[in-house]
């Protein structure tokens, strides 16, 4: 085998890839040849980093040098001097990195400080296309480990011992699911990854299948053993070919390993696993409807009881676990129980990952254990709002969810404090927001999602929400009564109480939560007609200050004539026949008009 | 739905389309996949291309009629040249990728979910594409233009317009 010197690794998560880390990457390999390097330097893509917010990234190795903002350009530098003269080019380094001249391990940079990386621990490090280096960390280790050591009943057992809970938003613990679906007799049983991410704004089991997708694998061959299950399945997103085409291939070599197939490890165990490819639905998350699009049928969800451990697939004992879920067990069995407790609170141990995105300075992707407090995640780890703004609400949970405020801010992150808190674990989406956001029009935002994603089956959501969006709308348009507001939370706990799956039981989640902690905007809306933040354009109004110049490009630019005025004289605008669209704002050079 | 799709000039699709059916035959519930496989093709999912898969597999037409309505990434119309998906996850939306989206409309003449006249363009609102980190963020094809402002539109748009 071939030793080099040093190793070039490229972020090619889904956020660097497409800012071109593609052909960094490539760049990278020509100038290495051309130099003559070849035989020294390894160039290697990785998965995701987490720090997206300065990507491309490219580390390189043994110095740990930590390259952001990357561009083509910058590469013919970076080889000749760092890697043909081994002198780093601090220029173009992570400025995070940097302390007083000399270079922090990645572990000390502000952002990962804090981190716990358990789920995400050969994200950014391995190649992802090659089994060999997730095999050279300990890969398939613990499939080994299981099916030559272990009966079923005691791998159920550490499950259980570990605590893990679902990842995927609802918390039930794995152990517990599994050891129901283990006792039912039946010629086929089949084990279910649900990749299916629809939470917008999360992106951390694209990012784990991307990084690591052998980590999916090994657990759900685990799991099929635990279980008496011979066949898996991955429903992932369509809109993750990335993901798809890593997983592809991981499958492929585990095969030509003999780690996924007939009779694995000479136990006589065998274990298959396909792709299914989602088409757009996002109540196929829900794990009925997730069933049902497997199958190969519109993707509606149904009653439970029979739950899918008794009756799932094709009518067969079932489980379905979360991406992330199921990137935890190789690690619990090859570590045990007590290890995974170590991390985390009482309830809910280990870690979890959380995409942090919306208003905040490093958006990205953080590993963090149970039990660290909102706040740190969101000032020490993830920096802060941008531009100085007031920090406002953190969402999580999805469309599922709700909103935190800032006073809440020092509760340690688990399943049931983020409950008690009206909001949820959900999948791991934690949006920023600050001043400028507007939380009656983020409610209404999260229920034109619902109300296009409900697949119609039971009444409470499909029209339930549908009335609820109504007012909403009604209201971002100025025209909302006060009363509105107590039939939104009427219509709400109505909903809750009667939806059939948890799309719709969690619908309303958004504009209860908002409705709690921000009433008094809801009250601007209805009662003043005034939007706070500045973003329902149906109550802005647009007004010309005495920067104007008379310049008459507004007026220009109006499509409606509402603007009047002389050349060098301040221009006026007729409120009643602007339609605020915005297009003398963008016109105007002297920023003379603004909005209240 | 679109007519009079020529099915003699498609010959080499519908045999590459049956081709797949024909290695599936033994796996359960492939209907997605094989809708998946005919949109790759034809680039859409026409009545008669919905027929074919009916008369090849035995199910019946209202269910493959059903599935390919109940996924919004399954079209039944032909799309435009190039597709704009905009992204509406919440981290760009929260960034105001609203704006960007109204911009687009007013340049391109048309709604989401709309093919331009001259059918280069058709756009769509999407949900969230994972690059989080770009916010506000739109595909084009297959590119992604990250940290969008409404002012970038024009210019984006040109370099298609040849």
């Amino acid at each position: 085998m071939a030793i080099f010197r040093s190793h070039v690794l490229v972020c090619r998560g889904t956020g660097c890839s497409s800012s071109n880390s593609e052909k960094i990457q490539k760049k990278f390999e020509d100038k290495i040849n051309e130099v003559g390097l070849e035989k020294e330097v390894k160039v290697i893509r990785t998965g995701c980093f987490g720090l997206c917010e300065v990507g491309p990234i490219v580390v390189v190795y043994p110095e740990g040098a930590f390259y952001s903002h990357m561009t083509v350009e910058k590469v013919d530098e970076i080889v000749e001097e760092h890697l043909l003269k081994g002198r780093i080019v601090k220029k173009y380094l992570y400025e995070g990195s940097i302390d007083e001249d000399a270079l922090k391990s990645i572990n000390e940079v502000n952002f990962y400080k804090k981190q716990k990386r358990v789920v995400l621990r050969n994200c950014g490090i391995i190649n992802p296309e090659d089994i060999n280096e997730y095999i050279a960390k300990d890969g398939y280790m613990a499939l080994g480990k299981v099916l030559t050591e272990m009966k079923p009943e005691d791998v159920i057992q550490i499950m259980k011992d570990s605590g893990l809970r679902g990842r995927g938003g609802g918390g039930f613990p794995t152990g517990v699911k599994w050891s129901f679906a283990a006792p039912n007799k039946a010629d086929q049983k089949y084990v279910i990854c649900n990749a299916d991410e629809g939470d917008p704004g999360a992106f951390m089991d694209r990012s784990v299948l991307e990084g690591d997708p052998n980590a999916v694998l090994e657990a759900m061959a685990i799991a099929g053993y635990a279980i008496g299950a011979t066949k898996g399945f991955i429903y992932v997103r369509a809109e993750y070919p990335i993901a798809v085409h890593r997983l592809e291939i991981a499958i492929e070599q585990a095969k030509e390993k003999g780690l996924l197939g007939k009779n694995i490890f000479n136990s006589g165990f065998d274990f298959d696993i396909e792709i299914r490819l989602g088409a757009g639905a996002f109540v196929c998350g829900e794990e009925t409807a997730l069933m049902a699009s497997i199958e190969g049928k519109r993707g509606m969800s149904r009653n439970k009881p029979p739950f899918p451990a008794n009756k799932g697939l094709w009518g067969k004992p079932t489980i379905i676990n979360n991406v992330e879920t199921l990137a935890n067990v190789p690690q619990i069995i090859l570590n045990g129980a007590d290890w995974f407790r170590s991390f985390g609170t009482e309830k809910s141990p280990g870690t979890k990952v959380f995409a942090l995105g919306g208003k905040i300075n490093n958006t990205g992707l953080v590993e963090i254990p149970m039990g660290t407090t909102l706040r740190e995640v969101i000032y020490d780890i993830g920096g802060g709002c941008p531009n100085d703004k007031a920090f406002k609400a953190v969402q999580t949970g999805g469309p599922s969810g709700g909103c935190i405020t800032s006073e809440h801010l020092d509760t340690p992150i688990d399943f049931d404090n983020l409950i008690a808190l009206g909001s949820m674990m959900g999948s791991g989406g934690m949006i920023v927001m600050d001043e400028d956001n507007c939380m009656v029009d983020i409610a209404r935002f999260f229920l034109d999602f619902t109300v296009d994603e409900s697949c119609g089956k039971c009444t409470p959501c499909r029209e339930g929400t549908k009335r609820m969006l109504e007012i909403l709308n009604r209201i971002t348009k100025g025209n909302g009564k006060l009363e509105d507001l107590d039939t939104l939370e009427k219509l709400a706990v109505n909903i809750k109480n009667t939806a059939l799956c948890g799309l719709g039981q969690t619908a309303p989640n958004p504009v209860i939560s908002t409705l709690k902690y921000y009433r008094d905007e809801y009250e601007a809306h209805v009662v003043d007609k005034k939007c706070p933040a500045g973003v329902c354009k149906g109550l802005l109004s647009y007004e010309i200050t005495d920067a104007c110049k008379g310049c008459t490009r507004c007026a220009r630019q109006c499509p409606v004539n509402a603007i009047e005025g002389k050349v060098k004289e301040i221009h006026v605008i007729d409120q009643e026949k602007c339609i605020k669209c915005g297009a003398c704002i963008e016109a105007c050079p002297f920023n003379a008009i603004i909005k209240k | 739905m679109q007519k009079g799709l020529d099915l003699k000039a498609k010959e080499n699709e519908f045999r590459e389309l049956k081709e797949f059916i024909d290695s599936k035959r033994d796996t359960k519930g492939i209907l997605m996949q094989t809708l998946h496989k005919a949109q790759e093709i034809f680039g859409y999912l026409p009545e008669e291309v919905q027929k074919f898969i009916s008369i090849e597999t035995g199910m019946p037409m209202a269910e493959i009629y059903g599935v390919a309505t109940f996924y919004t990434q399954f079209t039944l119309t032909p799309k435009g040249e190039h597709t704009i998906g905009v992204c509406l996850g919440t981290a760009c939306y929260v960034k105001n990728a609203q704006l960007v989206l109204d911009k687009l409309i007013k340049e391109l003449g048309i709604n989401v979910g709309e093919t331009t006249e001259d059918g280069l363009f058709t756009l769509d609102a999407t949900r969230c594409l994972g690059c989080c980190g770009l916010a506000p963020v739109m595909m084009i094809d297959d590119e992604v233009y990250g940290k969008l402002e409404p002012k970038d539109i024009p210019d984006i748009l040109n370099k298609y317009r040849k």
